[in-house]
């Protein structure tokens, strides 16, 4: 079956608003700084972004500004729980850059 | 305690220090730049041109940062190492010892070799000076011709234009950055720039800049055009600014040698980031990469080994994210001359209905009205892709082509033009990753 036949957007963007956090693929990244120049509520988005860490700021409201602003493609939204990326470990295995483990 | 000294504060310097600080907390570092704004994102400086961003924003840290890495900053033009004493040389006069030097002083804008180079109105975006510069100009100037096939040249074009400047954009071939996109790909960049007014000039070269009373008035093209301009952009190149290596017994080739640990053949003395050239035991050759990614973990690295933890480091895949004429694109892998490589076939998937659908729970960005995927695939592998717009899968994409896996499952159902490939890699990508896919699919299950 299809990914895309699997469910509707309307109940995506739902779950989203509920359970899901905006979170960075830090090898895209190069630090402009948009992200955090349009966040609503003043979240330092893009050094979430170099430590490639998911927002995990209790205030964000996962507006989704950030994601949509990013020229690079660095942000996306994930449900909680799901992120595996880190810096260090990154560059501790330099291969997987950027990849899940 | 060792002192540590870091020529440059771009990405890969200041990653260096982060590196060098999170395995000796009490060594003693010291960052030289010539520049006075220190470490700012390099690759904003578009985005600042267009309006996207303040110039305030283009500082990712905070004086605190710094402090918080106990590292001592020096506002000069480091001008001369001297390798048997362990010792720099400062314009200003002071001389550093160091234990362990690393040189990150990146790269400079070619200059255009052609009368009338140095007349004011001419410009290049190298640093922040050059931003500030070119904001000044566009203030008060109409018209601007830009030279160069690459992101830069780009980046100019699209600065001057939402600056509300007529451009003029010179392109030396029959099409847009020809030796990485497709036909396709450059028209569709150069149909968004036409739209958005900017006349392009194909087979076009810059002969000679025009001026009157020291200031650009026009510029005069190979063929003998005459084109009257305020502004001449040029971005034909990037050079490493490898100068302080010179006479110093350091090796240097295209930019400053290195072997994979970053070391340069003097065993204190470092290099990473646009300068470096660094060798690739994987293919066997030295490298420049002059991107924001290979410049920060090479300064990371670097840092690693400079601190006594030695690491090397691998290149990888290709990797380059930009922005082209407002359309996010990817770059991962080999893409230019491969077509010709009898055993790798070129999938190339225009727009379709499947991007928009993709669920937002994996989408990064949707809703751009060109969306293009192109995939490179061999025997058994993708060996490069090029996504243009809708990134959704760009990760699943980068997974496959850096972990070389076997693609063979799928490999039919790629090349059967009915179906989408979109659906099948994603389908594939469901499949393949343990942590991901099978979590996203459980998102889209409940």
């Amino acid at each position: 079956m299809s990914l895309r036949n699997l469910f509707s957007a309307e109940n995506t963007r739902r779950q989203v608003i509920v359970e899901g956090l905006v979170v960075p693929e830090f090898s895209r990244c190069v630090q402009c700084g948009i992200c955090a120049y349009h966040c609503p509520i003043g979240i330092d988005v893009r050094r979430h972004a170099w430590l490639g860490e998911p927002i995990n700021d209790s205030h964000c409201l996962t507006c989704g500004e950030c994601v949509a602003r990013c020229p690079r493609g660095v942000l996306r939204f994930e449900r909680s729980g799901l992120f595996s990326e880190s810096f260090e470990s990154t560059h501790d295995n330099n291969e997987n850059e950027g990849t899940p483990k | 305690m060792t002192k540590y000294l870091i020529i440059g504060a771009g990405a890969a310097g200041v990653s260096a220090i982060e590196a060098i600080r999170s395995h000796d907390p009490t060594g003693e570092i010291t960052q030289v730049c010539e520049e006075s704004a220190g470490y700012y994102s390099r690759p904003g400086l578009a985005y600042y041109l267009t309006g996207e961003i303040t110039e305030d924003c283009l500082y990712p840290f905070k004086e605190t940062d710094f402090k918080r890495l106990k590292v001592q900053h020096i506002n000069a033009q480091a001008k001369r190492i001297i390798p048997n004493e362990h010792r720099v040389e400062l314009q200003n006069g002071q001389s550093l010892f160091y234990n362990r030097l690393l040189i990150a002083t990146g790269a400079r804008a070619t200059e255009a070799k052609v009368p009338g180079n140095e007349l004011e109105g001419v410009v290049k975006l190298d640093n922040i000076e050059d931003a500030r510069r070119i904001l000044k100009f566009a203030h008060r100037r109409r018209t601007a011709v830009i030279v160069g096939g690459g992101i830069t040249a780009l980046e100019l074009v699209e600065g001057f234009r939402s600056r509300g400047l007529n451009v003029h954009y010179f392109l030396r071939g029959d099409r847009y950055w020809s030796n990485l996109l497709d036909e396709t790909e450059s028209h569709i960049v150069e149909h968004r720039l036409k739209e958005e007014g900017i006349q392009i000039h194909y087979q076009t070269e810059l002969a000679e800049i025009l001026g009157k009373r020291g200031r650009v008035t026009g510029v005069l093209t190979t063929d003998g055009n005459k084109i009257n301009c305020d502004i001449v952009g040029i971005a034909i190149g990037i050079q490493p600014r490898k100068g302080i290596a010179d006479d110093t017994g350091i090796m240097i080739d295209r930019g400053i040698s290195v072997d994979e640990f970053l070391n340069t053949n003097i065993p204190d003395i470092y290099a990473a980031g646009d300068v470096a050239q660094v060798y690739d035991p994987t293919v066997g050759k030295a490298i420049l990469d002059s991107l924001w990614g290979p410049a920060r973990r090479q300064g990371y690295i670097a840092g690693l080994n400079m601190a006594g933890k030695k690491m090397p480091y691998y290149k990888g895949a290709a990797f380059n994210v930009t922005r082209l004429a407002g359309l996010t694109t990817t770059i991962i892998g080999t893409l230019g001359g491969r077509e010709e490589d009898t055993d790798v076939v070129g999938i190339v998937r225009g727009d379709s209905e499947s991007w928009r659908q993709m669920p937002d729970a994996i989408a990064a960005q949707a809703n751009f009205n060109v969306n293009r995927l192109r995939v490179l695939v061999s025997e058994n592998h993708f060996v490069g892709a090029l996504l243009m717009g809708d990134q959704t899968l760009s990760r699943a994409i980068h997974h496959i082509i850096i972990e070389k896996t076997d693609i063979s499952p799928i490999r039919e159902r790629i090349l059967n033009p009915s179906l989408s490939i979109m659906d099948v890699i994603a389908d594939f990508w469901i499949e393949i990753s343990p942590v991901h896919g099978r979590k996203e699919h459980a998102t889209i299950k409940s």
